[in-house]
């Protein structure tokens, strides 16, 4: 058995760390908190631009040819995957989720040489580890972002798509369920397919109607294509802005909850710990007390 | 009289969802109203005033800073860039806006598409504090002037 001052040892070095993690379970609860009524508050907004897009796209045959972001390649060589993950580690499965998610589909579908645009840190490093083609990285993401921190990314993917530097932009993150659920999420982005399989499970319950309620013809102002061309990028950008604040709000929703079980865990240890430490502490008492009845005993016995 | 479901969704949130008699919105190609059974429309809006008419009700007043709308059905979406009601504009903080957005305008001169933000942004708070003084200076909303509006 361990000696009663080691064990102590352990106990103090468990309670610090304790302490450590109930800081960061507490620092995290309330930017969760913070970030899930910021990712909750949008929902509605990306799902009725989407839910716009759909009526447009039962109104036509040609939809497609319509705009651009909207026609699907023949062949797709060139993939780019924005991958969202956290720039802090300490929150569970959170990163190894989505990069595990990511790395298998991207084995899956063939697309190994897929052109990595990293959100945050820890994708990033993931994916410079193992060889991957990183062509751009957004890290230090404000802990409030706004659509001006994620427009760059929605510039990035739209040119690289016009221009054909990609055939088609996956977009991966984790979709917020609560604070207890995240799942890691991987849909298409570019081109835009109207069609309620793009949209994430969270999403579906803010769409009421995917079939328009008339059949008449629609009235555009300007014409269809001024329109869209004043929407579809505005629609990337808020798909993207909305995945963010979703990763956002899993992201401290499971560092919150891997922080409360390291608290919880630390407590049960020191426990155990105590319970060995009374033990021992016991023993070696009860081994003096023996010694000096034994030495006591001898004494008596010599004189 | 018949009735209509109106909808103005911002990305901070849904900012109205109710039973409407009229809606008065400012598309890019001009002001227009919506009644209900309108022919199904989808428009781009304009930085501008949208007013709200139901009955029994004085008009309501909001300031949308673009976006889009669609008229279908007994449905209206409006997807704004910004959407506030007039009596809920702070003037003296769109006024800080303002002055935000001619900086960053005067500074981003060089890139087109932060230069298209900044000035959205100005346009939008612009428009706020001139709703908000318009309303402000007939008393407020809830008073009906001669002119009906």
């Amino acid at each position: 058995m361990a000696s009663v001052r080691e064990i102590k040892r352990r106990i103090k070095s468990v309670k610090n760390i304790s302490q450590v993690t109930r800081a960061m379970q507490m620092i995290a609860a309330s930017r969760m908190r913070r970030a899930q009524e910021q990712a909750l508050a949008s929902r509605p907004y990306a799902a009725k631009s989407w839910e716009i897009l759909m009526h447009f796209a039962a109104q036509g045959t040609n939809v497609e040819q319509l705009h651009p972001l909207l026609a699907s390649r023949e062949t797709v060589k060139n993939v780019g995957i924005i991958l969202i993950t956290a720039d802090k580690g300490l929150a569970g499965g959170y990163n190894g989720n989505v990069i595990r998610k990511t790395t298998r589909y991207m084995q899956s579908e063939g697309h190994e040489d897929a052109s990595i645009v990293a959100v945050g840190k820890k994708g990033r490093d993931f994916m410079l580890r193992f060889g991957r083609k990183v062509i751009a990285e957004f890290t230090d993401m404000p802990p409030r972002p706004t659509s001006f921190d994620v427009a760059p990314i929605a510039r990035l993917a739209v040119d690289g798509f016009l221009k054909g530097e990609f055939d088609e932009v996956h977009l991966a993150y984790t979709d917020f369920v609560n604070t207890l659920t995240q799942v890691p999420t991987i849909r298409l982005l570019l081109p835009i397919k109207p069609g309620a399989d793009q949209l994430s499970d969270v999403m579906r319950d803010y769409i009421s109607d995917t079939k328009p309620m008339t059949k008449a013809p629609y009235i555009y102002e300007p014409d269809p294509t001024t329109l869209l061309d004043a929407i579809l990028p505005n629609l990337t950008e808020v798909q993207i802005y909305q995945a963010v604040l979703e990763a956002r709000a899993s992201e401290e929703s499971a560092r919150m909850v891997a922080m409360r079980n390291a608290t919880e865990n630390a407590k049960e240890l020191i426990g155990d710990l105590t319970l060995t430490y009374n033990k021992a502490r016991q023993a070696a008492i009860t081994k003096e007390m023996l010694d000096i009845a034994g030495g006591a005993e001898a004494l008596a016995q010599a004189s | 009289m018949a009735t209509f479901r109106l909808e103005i969704v911002t990305i901070e949130g849904k900012v109205f969802d109710e039973e409407v008699n009229m809606v008065v919105a400012p598309g890019v190609e001009g002001v227009m109203g919506i009644l209900p059974r309108h022919a199904p429309l989808l428009t781009r809006l304009h930085f501008g005033e949208l007013q709200i008419k139901k009955d029994g009700q004085a008009d309501q007043f909001y300031a949308v800073g673009g976006g889009v709308m669609e008229v279908q059905g007994s449905q209206v979406i409006v997807l704004a860039d910004s959407a506030e009601h007039v009596d809920e504009i702070d003037i003296a903080r769109a006024e800080e806006a303002r002055q935000r957005a001619e900086e960053r305008l005067a500074q981003a001169s060089k890139d087109q598409l932060d230069f298209d933000r900044a000035e959205a942004a100005l346009r939008r708070s612009a428009n706020r504090i001139k709703l908000a003084r318009r309303h402000r200076q007939r008393g407020g909303y809830g008073v009906q002037t001669p002119d009906g509006r």
